[in-house]
């Protein structure tokens, strides 16, 4: 009976949202304590970014009140929301790189016409902020030359500095490494102590585990549970969330390696600018293993997937793919690599893998529309691509099996298997992946490793690149690490734990 | 912003949405006219008469509907594939060179079976290679296709008046003109065509271009949505990065896309030179290139809706001409004016109707 004496910094109650005539939040109630860290978890399309949108004076409720601090209020914009004390961090960074943290912190707050005075009182107030949060950033410094890491506190630094005392953090970790993750939790358990309310949403049951107080579990737009954190488990809030029982080991038939079908030797790229993205890449990937990438994102890996998929090509170095090699001199589109049978699910599966104003059956098709079956005698076999796709949604449990939908209008784990559907359909010999299961949900995330792993004991030579250290260690025989633009590590999926892992990740060359 | 995204029934979208446009537009228009002391019903039934009112100006309208076909083919290609040509009026200009030369070269020598398809291949020749030069610019070069292509209309209209001045003027002519074209070089006028299967209608500057322009919107229709080479380009237009990881070569799909818009646009000239004029002669594109990114815009960017939109641009064009000439008060200048209000309303007030029609349809579902 805790919950009803504590004090609520917030309180949802009976919030209700529909976009057209989808229901996103039905009937929500949720109370958040106050100088608590309070988790809300949930699938993709469960409804808690909406949720939180609807907090923050994004969008608007249909139905339903607010309370802050016990007091109904009205959310229509975002400045209301930061009236009352609520500020958020998104997940992607709302800086601009070529100004100074300073400069950055009074965006939107600048105190006049002449930005001396405003530049002048946000300084005192940083460093009384330093001390009181030990949040510590150097003012002076560009945003640019900033990590990670630091740059996520300059985003909390200014909410903070807008005077919030409620603050919502949406998937924080995501770009972060372990020990990055780490530290801010850490920050975030003095923000709890010096009286801050804290909202984490994120999918990372572990964050979730290591500091809430309390999480909130949505499923389909509704709160399915609320569990005090010290009284679940990762496999209890995890079932909770897809609704049904999660498994998270994949059954793995011991490796049996067979020849070499990608071999990379000193690959590098230097952009038109001089700067080396990749440096003296070697690695091998046989027929019949994965090896995993794993590293902070924004280190090369993009890059190394462009060389090795024909879209990019190397400016040093050189790679054979299937018997073929590849350099400066011999490059190769991403049509023949297609035809050598190198195969690739790209990172960005809405910016590279598909076209979201394109429909499911079109989509089916991205890089093969002008083959055999889709295409005779120049004209495209509307028909056959429609049947196509169809078989590809079977086969790959996509969802709504329906060819004539837009892309857009498939959630992004239905989005991803159709993208992966299409790259293994024609069996390749390699296959590229890159962040595989990147913002899918969990019951997608089983079923796309569960393929992964199906076609490399199929005998296809498979490299996947994720920064989710959690899904290379789950998926690869091998592991290779990468920190700017260089492979600083290879582990064997047998002896890799997350620690050396994530030291190697932050550029410590530990093994 | 979430309001623009919720979606309305499609024929809401494509229908409705269009039709409230351009009543808002006509309702300014109304008061502006009100404002000058003229009745609007009054304008409004000579400007309907005008456009529709007899077999002469339904003529007029379709004449005019046929080059705004064509423009508006040419930035809808090249819209699909990511590209804002605003060069229509320059690449039909140039079009009309290419065709002029052929003609003035051959038109002695071949008969009108030869004759007028090279002159359509010349036409459409021409307005590819203007139209490629910017292409190659952006492709290669990174120089940016609005700005290139604004400027090639003032080089193709500098070229042009020089060409005409210097060189292909008649001799002893005092007019900046060809000579006339040979009776093989003209594409016949609809009255003739009529005539043959025994239709009887007045006479207007209409010609059979209008059937080359229809054949051209089931060509574009086709390319762009059942080619290979279509899907390329649209993947382009939507997805840079897609396109590229689908190994489509974003360079020669940008000349592709340019060259076939620039082709699309030097339809005009084979319909103002070969099927009217029977010379060269200057301006005769004037305007129809930017009028076709209305109509392109109007058009949601499908041959059928360019159709639609082309229609309406004609028959705006027309009727204001007749207005013009009925209602004194109403000057050219005015006529454009309402034209540009429809540009405006379908252009970039195009979603102001649209929370009253979310709304409506909202209460009824």
């Amino acid at each position: 009976m805790q919950e009803l004496t504590a004090d609520a910094a917030i309180e949802l109650r009976g919030i209700d949202k529909s976009f057209g005539s989808v229901r996103a939040v039905r009937g929500v109630s949720v109370r958040i304590e106050r100088g608590s860290i309070t988790g809300i978890v949930g699938e993709n399309g469960a409804g808690k970014s909406t949720l939180m949108s609807i907090l923050y004076g994004l969008y608007r409720a249909d139905a339903g009140a607010i309370l802050v601090d016990g007091r109904p209020v009205e959310m229509t914009r975002p400045r209301d929301a930061i009236g009352h004390g609520i500020g958020m961090v998104h997940q992607h960074f709302m800086l601009v790189d070529s100004f100074t943290v300073l400069e950055n912190l009074i965006l939107g707050a600048e105190g006049g016409p002449l930005l001396a005075g405003g530049l002048a009182a946000a300084r005192s107030e940083l460093a009384r902020l330093a001390r009181d949060y030990g949040l510590a950033v150097d003012p002076d410094a560009r945003v640019a030359d900033l990590s990670v890491g630091e740059q996520q506190r300059v985003e909390i630094l200014k909410v903070l500095l807008r005077g919030a005392r409620i603050l919502i953090l949406d998937e924080p970790s995501a770009v972060l490494t372990p020990q990055e993750t780490d530290r801010l939790l850490e920050i975030l358990r003095v923000l709890r102590d010096r009286g801050v309310t804290v909202v984490l949403i994120t999918h990372k049951l572990r964050e979730i585990l290591a500091v809430t107080e309390k999480v909130i579990v949505m499923r389909l737009g509704e709160v399915v549970a609320e569990r005090r954190t010290a009284e679940t488990t990762v496999e209890e809030l995890a079932e909770l969330m897809v609704g049904r029982k999660v498994r998270f080991d994949l059954d793995k038939a011991p490796i049996r390696e067979g020849e070499t079908l990608l071999a990379a030797r000193h690959l590098s790229l230097v952009d038109g600018r001089g700067v080396r993205l990749l440096d003296d890449i070697s690695l091998e990937v046989k027929a019949g293993e994965i090896v995993g990438i794993a590293g902070v994102s924004g280190n090369g890996q993009s890059e190394l997937l462009q060389v090795l998929s024909g879209i990019r090509r190397p400016t040093g170095g050189e790679f054979e793919a299937c018997g073929r090699r590849i350099d400066a001199a011999h490059p190769v589109d991403p049509a023949e690599m297609r035809d050598l049978g190198v195969a690739h699910v790209p990172e960005d599966r809405l910016r590279q893998g598909l076209v979201p104003a394109f429909l499911a059956s079109e989509t089916s098709i991205l890089g093969y529309q002008d083959r055999e079956p889709f295409c005779h005698n120049y004209l495209l076999d509307g028909p056959a691509v429609g049947k196509y796709c169809a078989d590809l949604m079977e086969r790959f449990d996509v969802r709504p099996r329906t060819p004539g939908l837009l892309s857009l209008n498939f959630s992004g784990g239905n989005q991803q298997k159709l993208i992966l559907a299409r790259e293994m359909a024609r069996n390749p010999k390699v296959l590229l992946v890159g962040q595989p299961t990147r913002g899918v949900d969990i019951g997608a995330i089983e079923f796309i490793r569960r393929e992964l792993v199906r076609s490399r004991d199929a005998g296809c030579a498979v490299l996947v690149v994720s920064v989710e250290l959690e899904e290379i260690l789950s998926l690869a025989d091998r592991i290779l690490v990468m920190f700017a633009g260089r492979i600083v590590g290879e582990v064997a999926a047998g002896q890799a734990d997350e620690r050396t892992l994530g030291l190697m990740m932050a550029g410590a060359r530990a093994a | 912003m979430s309001a623009l995204r919720r979606p309305l029934p499609g024929w809401v979208e494509i229908g409705l949405l269009p039709l409230a446009n351009i009543a808002l537009a006509f309702l300014v228009v109304g008061l502006i006219v009100e404002v000058i002391g003229v009745d609007p019903f009054h304008a409004l039934r000579l400007l309907v008469m005008g456009a529709v009112g007899s077999s002469e100006s339904i003529g007029y309208t379709l004449y005019y509907a046929t080059n705004f076909i064509f423009t508006g083919l040419a930035v809808a290609v090249a819209f699909h594939a990511g590209l804002f040509n605003i060069g229509g009026e320059g690449q039909a200009y140039i079009g009309g060179l290419g065709c002029g030369l052929a003609v003035l070269a051959l038109d002695r020598y071949l008969p009108g079976l030869l004759m007028i398809p090279l002159a359509i291949l010349a036409s459409a020749a021409f307005g590819a290679a203007w139209a490629a030069i910017p292409a190659w610019m952006q492709a290669w070069r990174g120089s940016h296709i609005v700005i290139t292509t604004i400027m090639f209309n003032f080089v193709a209209s500098a070229l042009m008046v020089y060409l005409m001045v210097n060189v292909l003027i008649a001799p002893g002519s005092m007019t900046p003109q060809s000579r006339g074209f040979g009776a093989s070089a003209a594409v016949p006028s609809m009255q003739a065509a009529l005539q043959w299967v025994g239709i009887a209608v007045g006479p207007s500057a209409l010609n059979l271009s209008l059937l080359l322009a229809l054949l051209c919107c089931v060509g574009v229709w086709i390319f762009l949505w059942h080619t290979p080479w279509g899907y390329g380009l649209r993947t382009m237009g939507h997805n840079p990065e897609a396109a590229l990881y689908a190994g489509t070569s974003l360079k020669r799909t940008t000349m592709l896309a340019m060259c076939l818009s620039g082709a699309l646009a030097g339809g005009v000239a084979v319909n103002e030179l070969l099927g009217v004029h029977h010379r060269l002669l200057l301006d005769f594109a004037a305007g129809y290139g930017f009028t076709g990114i209305a109509v392109a815009l109007m058009g949601r960017g499908h041959p059928l809706g360019i159709v639609l939109a082309a229609l309406l641009f004609g028959a705006l064009q027309q009727g204001g001409a007749e207005l013009a000439f009925e209602i004194p008060a109403i000057t050219r200048e005015m006529v454009v004016v309402i034209q540009g209000l429809v540009i405006l309303f379908s252009g970039a007030l195009v979603h102001l109707p649209r929370p009253w029609l979310q709304a409506l349809f909202a209460r009824r579902s």
